[in-house]
């Protein structure tokens, strides 16, 4: 069976590794504007985060030989504990000024991360084997599967929603969605707000760093694996709406998708049609897809 | 002037006041607003100030929230400065306040809106009794707070801070805007709560609302204290106060 020339074996096949990179996306972008919503600041060492979530599970195999599914926990929390450090120490300092401060800064602390990294490790890479558990493949007619690649998208969507119901359903994510929207008039209402300006920062690079722990068994774990995702990772936020959580996942699913299937007509395009939508989007809407546009 | 008289009252526990503020100087920027203010309210008492527009109103309640960019001077909440401290340091003191914009928040429903500032104190109202002080608000919990008419916005406003217990409320015009019946609604509620003894610092610009509230009253005019009257000498010298506010 073909459609406009193509099988429609290659053409799932191209989909469901768009719902593959697509659910990276997701987690990344999710973080990224959880992020900006409260702290306001355009977080560029959020592929460096995710960098080390990767190192952080590749450290802890080797070194104390904790397995993956330790490491798929223990990485994210020891990235949010980094993250929140850098956070109270650093980035704290540049609230309230010009965006060209938080940029630069998270900026620098890239350089150094990348940095540190390739000298301890050299560029080239570690691999990170696959859990034993999820070494087989599912044969789904149309293509094989492989098990890992499909638990990389339950867990990518789980951690979503789960994301999701802490904001939209909980106490905390209350305390959260009014931050975002007035952070001073919340601190008058006795809510610590910088003590959860913090913590915003740990869980959205946590969520980097967990997407990392997810990508370790595909890309070799390398310095620079954050650098070439996170670039659009920054498109999909910006096609999202920036500040927009639900926007977020949604692009970031679709433009996998998009992605996988421009590789299929037209693969030498598939690395830049997310920049095209970008493009297209903000003619269209400034504010992105989900974006509301300031009153 | 009756506070100086309570100033200097002996037993310094007995006469401390609920709030008070000296020499307060407040910045936005390098825009100096606030030169100087003295304000000092008593337990149980509902001090109003008065003051033309732009005269530095809001500015001194959000001094006292710790919401300014910058303040210096003094603010004693029952005899604890708190110009140091941050804004949520503050609220645990027992001090709530009620934005002039109500600062309700959209992307919130209703209940959260009104459950979102933890308690400070045990006494607080519990949400069923704020919904039955403002029965306008029942059915309306899951109502996304964007959703409210302004009345609703302003009762649901107040009803928050009582929810945490605080004693000492700051109220920026709670009746700007507002419909004669939500006014006095807005009136009655005020009164009640003097009567269960909580301290009321008032901003309005409606000063014959404000007369039927008030025990003592404040003018400020830019940036300054320039008068203070309690209640028999106000109403003595109504004609030309109202005149040096240009109402
Ligand atoms: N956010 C702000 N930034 C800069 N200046 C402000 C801001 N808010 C108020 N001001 C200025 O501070 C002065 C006092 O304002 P405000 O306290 O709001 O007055 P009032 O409540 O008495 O009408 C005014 O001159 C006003 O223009
Ligand atoms: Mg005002």
């Amino acid at each position: 069976m073909d459609l406009f020339g193509v099988p429609i074996q290659a053409l799932l096949g191209q989909l469901m590794l768009g719902i593959v990179n697509g659910s990276f996306y997701a987690v990344l972008s999710l973080g990224l504007a959880i992020i900006f919503g409260v702290l306001k600041i355009v977080n560029f060492a959020h592929g460096a985060f995710f960098m080390l979530g990767a190192f952080v599970a590749f450290m802890a195999g080797s070194y104390l030989g904790i397995d993956y599914w330790a490491a798929l926990l223990i990485a994210p929390l020891v990235v949010a504990g980094i993250g929140m450090l850098f956070e109270y120490l650093f980035l704290r300092r540049v609230y309230g000024l010009d965006p060209i401060y938080g940029l630069l800064l998270t900026f620098s602390l890239v350089l150094v991360l990348e940095g540190g990294f390739r000298v301890a490790f050299g560029s080239s890479g570690q691999a990170y084997a696959t859990p034993e558990a999820l070494r087989g493949a599912i044969n789904l007619g149309f293509m094989i599967l492989p098990e890992y690649r499909a638990f990389v998208v339950a867990a990518s969507v789980t951690v979503c929603l789960a994301t999701w119901y802490v904001i939209e359903r909980t106490r905390l994510g209350a305390y959260l969605r009014a931050a975002t929207e007035r952070s001073e008039l919340t601190g008058a209402f006795g809510i610590n707000v910088p003590l959860l300006v913090t913590l915003t920062y740990g869980a959205g690079v946590g969520l980097a760093a967990f997407a990392g722990v997810l990508a370790a068994p595909i890309f070799h774990v390398n310095p620079s694996m954050g650098s070439t995702l996170v670039i659009i990772v920054f498109a999909v936020v910006v096609i999202g709406g920036l500040g927009s959580i639900f926007g977020a996942v949604v692009t970031g699913l679709g433009l996998g998708i998009v992605e996988g299937f421009t590789r299929v007509f037209y693969s030498e395009f598939s690395s830049t049609i997310v920049f095209l939508v970008m493009v297209l989007v903000l003619l269209v809407r400034p504010a992105g897809l989900f974006g509301r546009t300031e009153g | 002037m009756p506070e100086t008289a309570r100033a200097h009252a002996s037993g310094v526990d007995a006469a401390e006041p609920m709030l008070r503020i000296e020499n307060l100087h407040a910045w936005y920027g390098e825009s100096h607003v606030l030169h100087g203010v003295n304000v000092d309210v008593h337990p149980g008492e509902v001090v109003t100030l008065l003051g033309r527009n732009g005269a530095g109103k809001s500015t001194t309640l959000k001094s006292i929230m710790g919401i300014m960019p910058r303040r210096e001077g003094s603010i004693r909440i029952q005899g604890e400065e708190t110009i140091a401290r941050p804004a949520h340091r503050i609220a645990r003191c027992g001090v709530a306040f009620c934005p002039e914009d109500r600062g309700i928040y959209a992307t919130l429903n209703v209940a959260e809106n009104l459950e979102l500032p933890p308690p400070v104190r045990p006494d607080g109202l519990s949400t069923d009794e704020v919904l039955a002080l403002f029965p306008n608000l029942q059915g309306r919990l899951r109502s996304a707070g964007s959703k409210l008419s302004g009345g609703e916005q302003q009762m649901l406003a107040i009803g928050r801070i009582l929810r945490t217990g605080a004693r000492l409320l700051l109220l920026d015009e709670p009746t700007e805007g507002l419909a004669p019946s939500i006014v006095s609604q807005i009136g009655d509620t005020i009164r009640k709560l003097k009567e269960q003894g909580y301290t009321i610092l008032l901003v309005e610009q409606n000063v014959r609302f404000a007369m039927t509230v008030a025990d003592r009253y404040f003018i400020l005019d830019q940036g300054r204290i320039t008068d203070a009257h309690d209640k028999a000498s106000f109403e003595d010298n109504f004609e030309s106060l109202m005149a040096s506010l240009g109402v």
